[in-house]
């Protein structure tokens, strides 16, 4: 199949180069003197919008490249649970609008993935639930509709955990996605359709949604860039609520500047959800500047502080020297780095696993079965109920549903629930305590690469502890952004890993400036996953 | 609902609110502390002794039985409030629209969809709450409490469990009021939970009077018990005298009149003195009961077996709510006068009792009598027009006083075109019934029908001597001692006048002529 690919012309938009893998140990890092110079990646956002305003190319023939490499790509990865029929109808719109000379949104063209569980009018949104089989909303989610109102193009719906509840993908209750690294692994997750779609370039951004990590820890498997924003940054109206509390719609690039944009495009207030925020959403696109702009210690005097508790035992050895050479990285664009310990740190995982149970108890009530979704007949209503949601649901969800339904108990609420909330508000303070010393932390973004498919699928609990690097951000309600830092061993050419960057809450404009610079001058690899090597 | 007030009084003789009035009067004050129900009867009984009179619809051996025990009473109260739109979302609320008609993504309970609070609704909790009387929470927030129902969307209803609104507040039948709740996805509503403080049928059903005027002279909701807008739960229990602990709970539903409240609840007392009476106090379980109007008492309706467990836990899609002490204090300076300042209000204008109950009982009446009285009408004379032939003519026709043809400004001009002699006392009601059924002025009505009084004596004289002169036979009669003649004259000038003469001025020159000695 692959080797009948003809590459699109607009394939050579794409910087499709692939890492330069040796044996040992692959990590990246400025100091490596034997590694290949390549250049920095380009932003997929801004090289489509020069080529269509310069007619070097179509978005109808963007579009279609993508669409024959989804086709080529997509048996083997299974990233999306479907694939919209609009992209040339849509692309075409596009190039009209090219056509007559108007003006053209700034995602005008851009091919953009959607997590199953962010609501798209009229197209299925099941959050890879049976019990949600075949239903389509009557109404985008804010974020669609701004992505929808800026020329964006929405590809088709990606594979997830089942209601975002899980770290692999593979509680989709419809398939499984492979990793493009590795097809015999996990893409990570629950965003790991849309991460492994972005880094099989099915389609150049993707959104997703981060609970506990679903964004920022696919993305560190992916080797691309999960960008997970403040607590309220982005509307949740038409995401569908996993926990309330802790949600947010992130967004996956292959480049830093991608993964910004895309954020900038979907953030603001929105009058439809009260818990979303009011505070300006400054232009981050001035933060990107081309490597030749840098000065020589562009990020001089930046502050990072690196949280000592998430390099401790349990860490893979090679996630540790990547994170410590990216340290060294950073150190190296001028940053002073400093050691920082968060006391609470290691509370967050059981506090987070009470409280997203919790509120996923009650969020998946109203999945009953009966006004729209998978409906068991009965002659009975709570029979109805019963057979509804037993037939619906999967036994991950099911199993944090009655995590949840436990702790909210009379007699258990305040050793559990309350407790939890409590941790939560320590997590909190230790964050701004630190935040305060320091202008970013950092940390590996997973205590592992990519790990085997069914490699955890019956240990819950070890899927649970890989998890650890990212729920307290959730807790703490901040931003972050996770980037390709580094390789290790496994697979045919190496795992991606990723590096978390932790910033003040709705300071996203530090975090992508930081993460920018860094991306463009790591040097010794560029994250391409092997299958597309292959297939370009 | 004047009526129901006024018959509430005429049956029951022992309402709280009659003793309420008077001890204010005898300046007896310390509202708050009168809360329990020894220290009320006992000022019942020193102000009125006729008042405790037992009820004469239940035997003796009953009313003994009742003697040895306590009702413990508290009431839930639910008012529906009149938002234009639903509480969480901009659908339109509306009773009595079709099914489904009025809904929406978020009332559905779409997946990815969110609540957003109605600013209204906090509006009108913070309302109701001071009127009152409450401490309100400058800082509160909204829960969940779940349970699966198929009208319940979400598989959970958005309260507040632990931080009402408003709190700790009272109305002035000495009752405690707990909380104002803001409740339910959908349909606004407002909770209002007293504490079990009442002590029988008639003083829970004046509670929740009150509670519907209340709601009415806020414009928070329309208060229609048929309605569904104001709904009373009341838990009810009862203990021997002098035991400290409360007995067994039941609450009673389906109560859509105060009169059936207040019965159902002298039902569910005496049913259960019984079966304390009889050693069956076992047999008091906790359970749902429905008040049968056909049968006139409480049945079964479902037994709780143990606590239902809601799991409440904070709602996170709703920010708290924050209020501003300058937002409470803008509200509490639009708050209209209420039922009990009104009341004390026309008590001290001099109103009888009777006449303040019932101005005050219903906004609409009050408000127009106010605006009468406004206009410099007397305020006996409007209160018993109000309250005589206005109230017959409004009960016949089944109009409300908002739908009258009579504006206020008629009325003040009438009572003061009697008040001034323009017109007499009986040609007032005539034109009070014409401006009833056709409207239009009082003084067009007088120029119209040529109904302005005599008052001019040179004018009666020469109608009197006319009479006089014409009936010699009765004036001889009448001087040779058959004084009652002086009516049969008196009825004939007033016929000549056509009804205009001025009564007074007309029998003083008559009696001059019939005694003059010519």
């Amino acid at each position: 199949m692959l080797s009948t690919l003809q590459p699109p012309r607009s394939l050579s938009l794409l910087p499709l180069r692939r890492f330069q893998s040796s044996k040992h140990i692959v990590s990246a890092a400025s100091s490596s003197s034997t590694a290949p110079v390549t250049s920095p990646p380009q932003s997929q956002i801004l090289t489509t919008r020069r080529s269509l305003l310069s007619g070097e190319t179509t978005a109808v023939e963007i579009a279609k490249s993508y669409l024959s490499r989804i086709r080529l790509t997509e048996p083997q990865l299974k990233c999306f649970l479907h694939v919209s029929e609009n992209v040339l109808k849509d692309a075409q719109e596009v190039d009209q609008r090219i056509a007559k000379g108007e003006e053209l949104g700034p995602l005008a063209g851009v091919l953009i993935g959607v997590k199953d569980n962010i609501c798209t009018e009229g197209m299925p949104s099941t959050a890879a639930s049976r019990i949600l089989e075949h239903y389509r909303p009557p109404f985008d989610a804010t974020a669609i509709k701004k992505i929808k109102d800026l020329g964006g193009i929405v590809v088709g719906k990606t594979n997830m955990d089942e209601f975002g509840m899980g770290s692999t993908t593979e509680a989709s209750a419809f398939q499984v996605t492979a990793n493009p690294w590795d097809l015999t692994r996990v893409p990570g997750g629950s965003s790991g359709g849309s991460a492994a779609a972005v880094a099989a370039r099915q389609c150049m951004v993707s959104l997703g949604s981060d609970t506990g990590g679903s964004v920022r820890q696919p993305a560190s498997f992916c080797g691309v860039v999960g960008l997970k924003p403040t607590y309220g940054r982005v509307s949740r109206f038409g995401l569908m609520a996993y926990a309330s509390s802790l949600d947010v719609i992130g967004c996956f690039g292959s480049t830093v500047a991608d993964a910004g944009m895309l954020l900038h495009a979907i953030s603001g207030y929105d009058r439809f959800d009260s818990t979303s925020s009011k505070q300006d959403v400054p232009e981050f696109q001035s933060q990107f500047l081309s490597v030749d702009h840098f000065e020589c210690k562009p990020l001089k005097g930046v502050k990072v502080g690196i949280i000592c508790e998430t390099l401790e035992d349990g860490v893979d050895s090679g996630v540790r020297s990547a994170t410590q050479e990216a340290a060294s990285h950073l150190e190296a664009l001028g940053c002073v780095l400093t050691e920082v310990s968060l006391p609470s740190f290691s509370l967050g995982l059981p506090a987070y696993y009470v409280i997203a149970s919790s509120e996923s108890s009650s969020n998946l009530s109203r999945y009953d079965g009966v006004r729209y979704g998978n409906q068991v007949m009965a002659e009975e209503l709570n029979k109805l109920y019963e057979c509804s949601r037993g037939e619906g649901f999967g036994g991950e969800v099911k199993m944090r549903i009655l995590m949840g339904t436990y702790a909210l108990s009379a007699g258990y609420y305040d050793a559990y629930y309350k407790r939890a909330q409590q941790v939560r508000t320590l997590i909190q303070k230790d964050f701004k305590a630190a935040l305060e010393q320091n202008d970013i932390l950092i940390s590996p973004a997973a205590p592992s690469a990519a790990y085997k498919i069914g490699e955890k699928k019956d240990d819950p609990l070890a899927m649970y502890a890989g998890d650890i690097m990212t729920v307290n951000v959730n807790l703490a309600g901040l931003p972050a952004v996770v980037l390709p830092c580094g390789l290790v061993e496994g697979g045919p050419s190496g795992l991606p890993v990723g590096l978390q960057m932790i910033g003040a809450a709705f300071d996203e404009e530090k975090l992508l400036k930081v993460g920018h610079i860094f991306e463009q001058t790591l040097k010794g690899s560029s994250f391409v996953p092997p299958l597309l090597a292959n297939v370009a | 609902m004047s009526t129901t007030l006024l018959k509430t009084i005429q049956l029951n003789q022992f309402s709280l609110l009659g003793t309420a009035l008077i001890r204010r009067r005898s300046n007896n004050v310390s509202v708050r502390c009168c809360g329990s129900q020894t220290a009320t009867t006992h000022e019942a009984k020193q102000t009125s002794p006729s008042r405790v009179a037992p009820k004469n619809h239940k035997s003796n051996k009953l009313d003994e039985i009742l003697r040895d025990y306590e009702a413990v009473i508290g009431i839930e109260t639910h008012v529906q409030l009149s938002t234009l739109t639903k509480a969480f979302c901009s659908c339109s609320n509306n009773y009595g629209s079709y099914p489904n008609t009025s809904i929406c993504p978020v009332c559905m309970g779409l997946p990815g969809a969110l609540p957003v609070l109605n600013s209204k609704v906090v509006e009108f909790g913070v309302r109701l709450g001071l009127a009152l009387n409450c401490e309100l929470s400058l800082k509160s927030k909204f829960d969940r409490k779940q349970y699966f129902y198929p009208d319940l969307p979400k598989g959970y209803q958005i309260s507040q469990f632990d931080i009402p609104i408003a709190s700790g507040g009272y109305v002035d039948l000495d009752i405690y009021v707990v909380q104002v709740d803001l409740n339910r996805a959908g349909v606004p509503l407002l909770e209002i939970v007293s504490e079990p403080d009442m002590r029988s049928g008639v003083e829970a059903a004046e509670y929740a009077c009150e509670m519907q005027r209340i709601a009415r002279y806020l414009g928070v909701s329309n208060g229609n018990m048929q309605e569904g807008s104001l709904r009373c739960d009341v838990n009810i229990s009862i203990r021997p005298i002098g035991q400290a602990e409360f007995g067994t709970k039941v609450e009673i539903k389906n109560l859509n009149a105060f009169s059936a409240m207040s019965r159902a609840i002298d039902f569910e007392i005496s049913r259960q003195a019984l079966l304390y009476d009889q050693g069956k106090a076992d047999q008091i379980v906790t359970e749902t009961r429905l008040w049968d109007e056909g049968a006139q008492k409480t049945v079964t309706m479902r037994k709780k077996e143990g606590l239902a467990d809601y799991r409440y836990f904070p709602e996170p899609d709703l920010p708290e709510v924050i209020l501003t002490q300058e937002y409470v204090d803008s509200i509490r300076a639009s708050l209209p006068e209420l039922p009990e300042a009104k009341r004390r209000r026309y008590e001290a204008m001099g109103l009888g009792m009777q006449d303040v109950l019932f101005l005050a009982n219903d906004v609409s009446v009050a408000e127009y009598f106010d605006a009468v009285i406004g206009k410099g009408a007397e305020v006996k004379l409007a209160a018993n027009w109000i309250m005589g032939d206005i109230a017959a003519y409004l009960k016949n026709e089944k109009l409300s006083i908002n739908d009258m043809k009579l504006t206020t400004q008629e009325l003040a001009e009438l009572i003061a075109a009697i008040k001034d002699g323009t017109i007499s006392g009986k040609i007032g009601k005539e034109i009070l019934f014409e401006l009833l059924a056709k409207g239009g002025t009082v003084k067009g009505m007088i120029k119209e029908k040529d109904l302005v009084q005599i008052t001019d004596p040179a004018e009666i004289e020469k109608m009197v001597i006319k009479v006089v002169s014409e009936n010699q036979k009765q004036l001889e009669q009448y001087r040779s001692g058959k004084t009652k003649l002086q009516g049969y004259f008196a009825g004939q000038v007033m016929k000549m006048s056509k009804g205009k003469a001025n009564p007074g001025l007309l029998n003083k020159i008559l009696l001059e002529k019939l005694n003059a000695k010519d």
